[in-house]
């Protein structure tokens, strides 16, 4: 097993040609789309270049508070990530339940996944606690996001069979099952999409990065496993507790459909 | 059995004061955007008033739990929506929703012969046509066998003739079993021949109550 090629400036730069070889192609074909390709390229090189560094800085200097405030600030931006896409269409009570469901779902999974499956020391250790952090709160994020989406498209799309259901008898809970059950798989086919096709359609980033870096495939292919149920945990989990707490904002205290 | 004390909802409606008899068949008529359907709401607590209080037997609409309320008082909406699947999973939806045990297809028949609705169990409830889906939903209530029965239209998208029969079904239903029946409905004469007072509400607000023993009730 070799180590890793170390890219120079130059050789990273080379890269650069696929973002003229698009510029040329959306300019040829009178697409408008240069701006955002140009301000794109730019902002993923400048924010990857500034991580980078922070991460060397937290590597080289481990300790609980930073990898903590890290994990806040990842949890925090994925919260405001979810409420800016949804800008005005969220009730407070809603916000209250995302942000509560992400917490409690990607931080549970995080704390097993480092302390029961990977086992790490110090158990603050950055080098872990930061990327898998990274995967399962990135993953989530993405999960709870669908999940709202079907769960607001379905709560405006079925007023009359959930009001239907109510005038029945129904409780809150059996007025909205259905719509909860379509929410939840839309909040976790992707992952499970992505199960199915690993390692035959595609293999995952972090997999590649650990073999690029010179980790044995089993090894990496091991981490991937592991990772992927991680995930698979903490988007279940995070669409499962906004789903139960979620639909309730949705009625007053009286079971009527605000 | 209801007792309206200065209600209002909204600027939709202003009620100072309504009473509404146990094991009765009470009308309500009235134009169309007038409130009656508002005030139907309010019995089955669907909404609540924003003003005032609505007692039932006595005790205010608030203290009571939303949920075993409506499964007491069921409202059959002026056009219910169907729920996927077939016309047995609809005849049968608000008992599963209320916990309650499922009957047979023997059973399930004979409110559709009630209801005159002439249909295979396994059709599909979504392609009924609208009077149909009227009737299928009256049958999903009579299913409940609940002790108050609120009709908005029971019969708004069916013919004379059906409407009659219907209609005739339902309040005889309704006297045999000892039930209490509110009924919105368009047509006065329907309102004259089957019911024991007609409450006529215009513009959000209540504008008579007569009963037939004493019209001036």
């Amino acid at each position: 097993m070799t180590g890793i090629i170390d890219l120079t400036v130059w050789q990273v730069a080379f890269a650069y040609l696929f973002v003229l070889i698009v510029l040329t192609i959306v300019r040829i074909r009178g697409i408008n789309r240069e701006k955002e390709i140009i301000i794109s390229s730019v902002r993923m090189t400048l924010q990857l270049i500034l991580t980078g560094y922070a991460l060397v800085y937290v590597f080289n200097n481990p300790s609980p508070f930073i990898t903590g405030g890290i994990v806040l600030l990842m949890e925090t931006f994925a919260v405001y990530t979810v409420f800016k896409k949804f800008k005005g269409r969220l009730s407070n009570p809603l916000k209250k339940v995302i942000a509560f469901s992400m917490s409690i779902g990607t931080l549970s999974c995080l704390l097993y996944f480092l302390f029961v499956v990977v086992r790490i020391s110090p158990w603050y250790d950055p080098q872990y606690f930061v990327p898998i952090a990274g995967m399962l709160i990135g993953n989530s994020m993405t999960g709870i996001s669908l999940g709202v989406k079907s769960l607001l498209e379905g709560m405006t799309t079925q007023k009359a069979l959930i009001e239907e259901a109510l005038i029945l008898g129904a409780t809150p809970q059996a007025a909205t099952r259905s719509i909860i059950n379509s929410t939840f798989d839309a909040a976790i086919m992707p992952t499970i999409n992505s199960m199915v096709g690993m390692g035959i359609v595609f293999l995952p980033g972090m997999m590649t990065g650990q073999i690029l870096s010179g980790t044995s495939p089993t090894t990496a292919i091991a981490y991937q496993i592991a990772i992927m149920l991680g995930i698979l945990g903490a988007v279940a989990l995070t669409a499962i507790i906004m789903l139960q707490l979620g639909y309730r904002t949705f009625f007053n205290e009286e079971e009527q459909l605000q | 059995m209801f007792e309206f004390v200065d209600v209002r909802y909204k600027d939709v409606l202003e009620v100072p004061t309504l009473y509404i008899e146990k094991k009765k068949i009470t009308t309500l008529v009235g134009p169309s955007g007038s409130g009656k359907t508002t005030i139907l709401k309010l019995l089955n607590k669907m909404i609540s008033p924003t003003q005032g209080r609505i007692l039932f037997n006595g005790v205010d609409l608030k203290e009571i739990n939303s949920v075993a309320h409506r499964r007491h008082v069921v409202m059959l909406s002026q056009s219910p929506a169907m729920f996927e699947g077939s016309i047995r999973d609809n005849l049968n939806a608000g008992l599963i929703f209320q916990e309650r045990e499922l009957p047979g297809d023997e059973v399930l028949r004979r409110i559709l012969q009630q209801v005159k609705l002439n249909k295979p169990l396994d059709s599909l409830a979504n392609t009924l046509s609208g009077g149909e889906k009227q009737r299928l939903a009256l049958g999903r209530v009579l299913m409940l066998n609940p002790d108050v029965y609120l009709l908005d239209e029971p019969s708004s998208a069916l013919d004379d003739e059906t409407e009659e029969i219907i209609i005739h079904m339902v309040t005889e239903h309704v006297r045999t079993e000892n039930k209490t029946l509110v009924m919105v409905t368009h047509s006065k004469s329907i309102a004259e021949k089957y019911s024991d007072a007609i409450i006529e509400i215009c513009q959000g607000t209540c504008l008579s109550r007569r009963c037939k023993d004493d019209r001036n009730h």
